[in-house]
């Protein structure tokens, strides 16, 4: 199969998207004439024009306003959020306006659109560049929340979320925009809603999503290497949660370790364990647990990063305590 | 630390000179330019060369005069607050060269002891309320600086300042109307380089002079050179001396250019390389050297001796920031509340 770019994969699916359907159009700052922040849009203003490919001054509350008023009537806009920490500025018209509608309007208007762009810490960023919003928008009724975390799952379900008759929040990384994947040549949808199992195992379930999938597999792959074998499931929809995935697999293992870059409090794991320990109590041998990003804004020292964010280390460790290894 | 050699802030009445400046004014100007100069070049370097330094960079290069002209204008006690492109002014305000080398090298030591980088210097002790990466924020916090010196009854006006893209954010005008409704001491700043990223004025907005957006609030409003200190002092005095007299707000909008990319990151490709060369000729050190020499206010050498010293000064911040320890982990969970017993989550 070929290998493309993550970003290319992005671009791929909005593009053939907007091929197929008038109605659905790109805006976002830098998003045309400099064919992108982090170049997901390269080449599309050439492809479709001004009309659809739509560079904004920075206002993100008001253009994700004018977006939201033209879901409301007829069209599908696509937003580029150059980074979710910029969006909260908008988050009056995703939460308050394109969330509600429906709801509202007693299902008269509802308010197709996506909401893209990078997410999570990326490096040095400091406080206010580095937040991963998954939470928070999953806390949403109304919205669907997807958070990929390679080009094939990137394509796939972005097409889906523009084709979805709801608002969707969907969640890439600055950092992964390089990173190199197996994409088909050939037309195809992810569903919305479906966690995918990236690595069968039997001894342990660990579930996660977006760049700290990285680290989830990194750590089964150290794991293995001590003959214990890790299940790691990609979440890639947040809301609505796969939690049944998620049970099946603890059904299996008894064990499960939650990796993930939220802030713990009211986090995604929260929920997962909520969900877990309900359903699945009877199956768990040891309690659930998770790693989440530290209990404070990211600060910029590298030491202060790497001791912010999950790592494999930790994570080999916990994997250790859920199945009472010693060392 | 780098004491300035002519510390002017200390000849308290150069202020009331509207136009003619004095030796002492440009000589200050020079070596703070040449020091603003000097550090992002170096830091520059040490980002791109030695990898000492990471995240966003965005050099103030370029934008020098407006630092010196809003200097010699306002009093130490002052505030000022701006974005991420916030070098220039921790060292104007006085934030030592060796703190903001190591902010950048992210050490104990730093502006922010290593938590804030690039974005973000502070130095609340030198009246800087920091360097803010949300664009378009500080508009709004800037305003509520100028509130608070309001209701405390000092005369002090804040400095606001903004970028032309910022300058597209809703919260300028909701700002604008509630600074103008309480006739808040602040004089709002739009360091105008024509381009927010990749986006020049002329594509972001039908109204492209910026200082017309202050008329929907009659809000006093000016456009200025920004490459000439001397009109940047003459504008702002006005500005500050409006605000300390509790006549209220005022819009500056600085035409001025970065000679750099937006970031260190920034390809360029959204301009021409003549538009960069016409503006270096337009470039506030040689102008004020040319003033320094015209005047004979100081010789080639006297200024080859502040350049000399400049050097050594940048050169002592990078000794500064290799040699400090960086932050302990345990500062992870530090600076997150005042209450020191807060219960953070820790699995
Ligand atoms: C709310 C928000 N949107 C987008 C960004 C990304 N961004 C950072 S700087 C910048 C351009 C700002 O340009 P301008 O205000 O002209 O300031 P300059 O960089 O020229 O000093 C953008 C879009 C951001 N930091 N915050
Ligand atoms: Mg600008």
């Amino acid at each position: 199969m070929r290998t493309i770019l993550f970003r290319e994969a992005l671009r791929e699916a909005m593009s053939e998207e907007m091929r197929k359907d008038e109605k659905v159009f790109l805006m976002g700052e830098e998003v045309a004439e400099y064919n992108g922040a982090y170049k997901v849009s390269q080449g599309m203003l050439a492809e479709f024009g001004p009309k659809r490919v739509i560079d904004t001054p920075i206002a993100e509350l008001g253009f994700t306003a004018i977006a939201v008023g033209a879901a409301q009537n007829g069209l599908r806009p696509i937003v580029e959020y150059m980074t979710w920490n910029f969006a909260v500025l908008a988050l009056d018209q995703i939460l308050n306006t394109a969330s509600k509608m429906l709801a509202m309007s007693g299902g008269q208007v509802g308010c197709p659109i996506v909401f893209r762009g990078a997410n999570g810490s990326a490096g040095q960023l400091g406080a206010q560049h580095s937040t991963a919003f998954e939470s928070l928008y999953a806390n949403i009724p109304g919205l669907k929340v997807i958070s990929v975390s390679n080009p094939y799952d990137a394509k796939g379900l972005l097409k889906s979320a523009i084709i979805d008759n709801d608002p969707v929040v969907f969640m890439e990384s600055e950092v992964m925009y390089g990173e190199k994947g197996e994409v088909p040549e050939e037309t195809y949808y992810i569903p919305i809603g479906k966690a995918d199992i990236k690595r069968p195992g039997k001894d342990v379930t660990i579930v996660s999503f977006n760049k700290m999938m990285k680290v989830a597999l990194g750590a089964a792959e150290e794991l293995a290497k001590e003959g214990i074998e890790a299940e790691v499931i990609d979440l890639r929809t947040i809301r609505p949660l796969d939690w049944y995935t998620i049970l099946e697999s603890v059904k299996k293992t008894n064990r499960l370790v939650i990796v993930e870059e939220q802030w713990p409090f009211a986090s995604v794991s929260s929920e997962i364990t909520y969900r877990i320990q309900k359903e699945g109590f009877d199956y768990l041998d040891a309690p659930i647990r998770r790693i989440t990003s530290a209990d404070a804004p990211m600060h910029y020292a590298p030491n202060l990063v790497a001791a912010y964010l999950p790592d494999v280390p930790r994570t080999v460790k916990l994997v250790k305590e859920v199945m009472y290894l010693k060392k | 630390m780098c004491t300035f050699l002519f510390p002017i802030f200390a000849a308290q009445n150069f202020r009331q000179v509207p136009t003619k400046f004095s030796k002492e004014t440009y000589l200050y100007w020079y070596e703070l330019m040449q020091l603003i100069r000097q550090f992002e070049l170096k830091a520059e370097e040490k980002y791109k060369m030695a990898g000492k330094i990471r995240g966003f960079f965005h050099a103030y290069v370029g934008q020098e005069a407006l630092a010196a002209g809003c200097m010699t204008a306002t009093r130490q006690e002052d505030p000022f607050i701006t974005a991420y492109r916030d070098h220039g002014w921790a060292l104007a305000k006085g934030v030592t060269p060796n703190a903001c080398m190591a902010e950048l090298y992210g050490k104990a030591t730093g502006a922010a002891k290593g938590k804030g980088g690039s974005m973000h210097f502070f130095g609340v002790k030198e009246y800087f309320f920091g360097g803010h990466g949300i664009v378009g924020a500080q508009i709004g916090t800037g305003a509520g600086l100028a509130f608070a010196e309001q209701y405390k009854g000092t005369d002090n006006v804040v400095l606001c300042f903004f970028g032309d893209g910022a300058a597209r954010q809703g919260i300028l005008h909701e700002t604008f109307n509630m600074a103008m409704l309480w006739k808040l001491p602040v004089v709002f700043i739009c360091e105008n380089n024509n381009y927010a990223m990749g986006t020049s004025v002329e594509r972001t907005s039908n109204v492209v002079d910026i200082y017309k957006l202050a008329d929907a609030y009659e809000m006093p409003a000016d456009m200025v050179d920004g490459m000439d200190p001397e009109t940047v002092h003459d504008a702002v005095a006005r500005a500050v001396k409006r605000a300390r007299e509790k006549g209220g707000p005022t819009l500056l909008e600085m035409k001025t250019y970065r000679y750099k990319g937006h970031s260190i990151s920034d390809p360029q490709k959204y301009r021409r390389k003549e538009e960069l060369d016409e503006y270096k000729t337009k470039d506030p050190i040689t102008f004020v050297t040319k003033a320094i020499l015209d005047n004979k206010f100081a010789t080639q050498e006297e200024l080859d001796a502040i350049d000399a010293r400049i050097n050594e000064v940048v050169e002592e911040s990078v000794r500064f920031a290799e040699e400090s320890p960086w932050p302990d982990d345990s500062e992870l969970l530090k600076d997150v509340y005042a209450d020191e017993n807060y219960q953070f989550i820790v699995d």
